[in-house]
């Protein structure tokens, strides 16, 4: 940041630089606490009118609605402070889900964008631009409306794939069955992960004392899926699909997620994979032409070309749009007080208006999502520092 | 290229070597070719006849249209006035429909580049004073009409055009107090900018909507309208504030020093030297967060305001047309379409002539 250098100057107090600067941020200073002040002192006489109690006290009160789907055991009988924290865990579960899909489908777009295939090119652009163009709440309707209402009935269920159900009571996926020795199978997954980093950190301090290349990817695949799938063979492959059926009028087993939970996450995703996908395009679009002649030149093979070459330095440069993407969907995560899913800022408006503790609720609010969008950028900082050009 | 002529090679047709080039340029190309085609005969035709075909366009109610088995869009012939202009009274229509016209007017104006300065600023005062006395009436012989009752597609626009003309200055001294190297005026800047970048827009809202009467001295309310323009204003400065940083940051040092070698003090610098230079390298930018500020106006149907959404859901509630809320929705779709296309395209023709 280029910040102007203070002049110099020496005369009467009221034309020197400093003691002007002082006085002008003094008076701004003054100004917003005035300001806050009378908002406060309103604040005040208001609620004693209004005959609310100020304090967080609430907190600890019987909530007394139901939130549905919950991710950990929850009843009406719980507090409100626990209701919050109900409602966090599935903003945080929006959240993720929704990141990782409009990842990988926002990776798709920009590719497609990019495609000598003329078609292909022309859908991807006229996805993008619709769905850029269009308001998401609006979107997040169509979805939702389309499930809850031009969905049929269980009985005459979608299956748009084998075991997957759409009807107007959501949608039914498959789970696998819980099975003891998983946990096996993830402890083998465990160690298969830590020597492969080892092994990555061998190879690269080889590589630079030696120069010898060695394998990391093809090895460190194999140490991934290897020790798991052994182990889950030596087990008996012990997998079953906990598959949907229809019983009487209602799905039974799987997973059954609801008509706004499916509307959210499909309506996040498909919005913000437009973004993603023009920030990818962008990202290898800006890395010059020169840089995968010289790499062809060089005698590297065209997918070495993508993968050493290109897609490193198109992180670089991806990864600050990236952010600010990620820390949107998590906003706009918000938006399914619209469609009535109770994530933390629905569960903290019902908590709202049943009590009427408007400034409490709004400042726990304020402060959760706050927090959320500072600890996902420091995240996403850590790793732009890692990947940054360090120049010289 | 040769002097003498020749005989040009025999050569495929074009078409055909456009299709080679373009569609079957490779094994995985022409594969992706099949498989979209496969798809697009399996999608377009039954739309088309969703759409077309067997569509209504003129039908008594929904139940007429749902016999003929394609989409309602008698709904829209029927209800546009009022997903228009909602609750506006019938035989005023015509000031909410000139208002429309006017703020667009503005915006276009507001794209070319001989009037930028004194002449748009002064434009745009009067615009805001033009919309109001025709929206709100009172004076002139037009009848009163209460805030209540703009809604639709001039509630949008005031919103979100409104907000941008008001949020502009605020964002530029935000922006600048930003770069300040007064610690008490960048601290501010900062708290501000960053607090209302890490809310999402409907929190802000909210606050406006429940919260902000809580601050009001008793006594005073002040229109859910105005509120919420507040809100906007606010919010939408705190990116567009972002944009301007990002103008200010690409302006070399030494057009501030020599600004300043001219003698120039730091207010004049900054309207002579620094901000024409920053402001229009920030175009883009702030054209893209007006977009999203334009397509947030979509939101306030969640504090109870009557946006073209709120509007669609009365119509859809009208037991008459019950079921056609995608014919309604696709027709706010295509206004707000039409409205951030343009401005899209505008943001990127400034972007190829730099």
């Amino acid at each position: 940041m280029s910040v102007p250098s203070r002049p110099l100057g020496r005369s009467a107090w009221w034309n020197d630089e400093r003691s002007r600067e002082l006085l002008f941020q003094a008076l701004i200073v003054a100004a917003v606490i005035a300001i806050l002040a009378y908002l406060g002192h309103n604040a005040t006489v208001n609620l004693r009118r209004q005959g609310i109690g100020f304090g967080f006290g609430f907190l600890g009160h019987e909530a007394g609605f139901e939130i549905s789907p919950a991710l950990i055991p929850y009843t009406p009988a719980d507090s409100y402070a626990y209701a919050m924290l109900v409602g966090l865990l599935n903003t945080l579960l929006v959240a993720a889900i929704g990141i990782v899909f409009a990842t990988v489908l926002g990776l798709v777009v920009g590719l497609l964008r990019l495609s000598g295939n003329w078609l292909v090119a022309r859908l991807a652009l006229g996805y993008v631009e619709l769905i850029r163009n269009t308001p998401l709440v609006l979107q997040l309707f169509v979805w939702w409306k389309l499930l809850q209402i031009s969905a049929p009935g269980p009985r005459a269920a979608w299956q748009v794939l084998p075991g997957v159900f759409v009807s107007n009571r959501g949608v039914a996926l498959p789970v696998p069955e819980y099975d003891p020795g998983f946990r096996w199978v993830l402890a083998a997954l465990v160690v298969g992960m830590l020597a492969s980093i080892a092994l990555a950190r061998w190879a690269r301090w080889r590589q630079e004392r030696t120069g010898q290349p060695f394998p990391v990817l093809a090895t460190a695949l194999a140490l991934i899926v290897l020790p798991p799938a052994i182990v889950f063979v030596a087990l008996g492959a012990p997998f079953r699909l906990d598959m949907p059926q229809l019983v009487g009028f209602n799905f039974k087993g799987g997973v059954t997620v609801t008509p706004e939970f499916a509307a959210l996450v499909v309506g996040l995703v498909v919005y913000t994979a437009a973004f993603i996908g023009e920030i990818v395009r962008g990202g290898i679009q800006a890395v010059s032409r020169g840089q995968s002649e010289a790499a062809l030149a060089l005698g590297l093979k065209r997918r070495h070309v993508l993968r050493l070459v290109v897609l490193p330095q198109a992180v670089r440069t991806m990864i600050p749009p990236l952010t600010s993407e990620y820390l949107n969907l998590t906003k706009n995560s918000t938006l399914a007080v619209a469609i009535g899913f109770a994530e933390f800022f629905s569960v903290a408006n019902t908590i709202l208006n049943q009590t009427g503790q408007a400034i409490e609720a709004m400042t726990l609010i304020a402060a959760v999502y706050l927090s959320l969008s500072l600890g996902l950028s420091l995240l996403m900082n850590v790793y732009n520092r890692r990947v940054a050009l360090v120049e010289r | 290229m040769a002097e003498t002529a020749q005989a040009a090679p025999a050569r495929p047709p074009s078409a055909f070597r456009w299709l080679r080039a373009n569609l079957f340029n490779t094994p995985l190309s022409s594969a992706l070719t099949l498989l979209v085609l496969y798809v697009l005969i399996k999608v377009v035709p039954p739309l088309v006849d969703w759409a077309i075909v067997n569509a209504s366009f003129t039908a008594p109610n929904e139940q007429a249209c749902a016999a003929r088995g394609g989409a309602c869009w008698a709904f829209i012939a029927e209800w546009y006035r009022f997903i228009l202009f909602g609750r506006y009274p019938h035989d005023e229509q015509w000031r909410p429909a000139i208002t429309v016209l006017l703020l667009i007017v503005s915006l276009v104006a507001s794209c070319d580049r001989r009037l930028w300065g004194r002449p748009l600023a002064l434009l745009w005062a009067a615009g805001v004073i033009a919309v109001i006395v025709l929206m709100g009436g009172g004076v002139l012989g037009l009848p009163w009409v209460d805030t209540d009752q703009w809604n639709g597609l001039p509630l949008a626009l005031i919103l979100a055009v409104g907000g941008l003309a008001l949020a502009f200055p605020l964002a530029v001294a935000l922006a600048l107090g930003r770069q300040s190297y007064m610690l008490g005026i960048r601290a501010f800047s900062v708290a501000y900018i960053e607090f209302f970048r890490g809310l999402p827009f409907i929190i802000v809202l909210f606050m406006a909507a429940v919260l902000f009467p809580l601050f009001l001295p008793p006594g005073v309310s002040i229109a859910k309208l105005w509120r919420v323009e507040v809100a906007f204003i606010l919010f939408l400065a705190a990116y567009l504030a972002e944009a301007v940083r990002g103008g200010l940051q690409a302006i070399p040092r030494g057009q501030y020093e020599a600004a300043a070698a001219l003698g120039l003090g730091y207010w004049r610098q900054m309207r002579l030297v620094i901000l024409p230079q920053a402001l229009r390298i920030a175009i883009p930018p702030l054209v893209g967060t007006f977009i999203g500020g334009f397509k947030d106006t979509a939101l306030v149907i969640i504090v109870g305001l009557f946006d073209l959404l709120q509007d669609v859901a009365v119509g859809t509630n009208d037991p008459s047309w019950r079921g056609a809320y995608i014919e309604g929705y696709a027709f706010v779709a295509a206004i707000y379409f039409v409205f951030c296309y343009a401005m899209s395209r505008y943001s990127r023709s400034l972007e190829a002539r730099r």
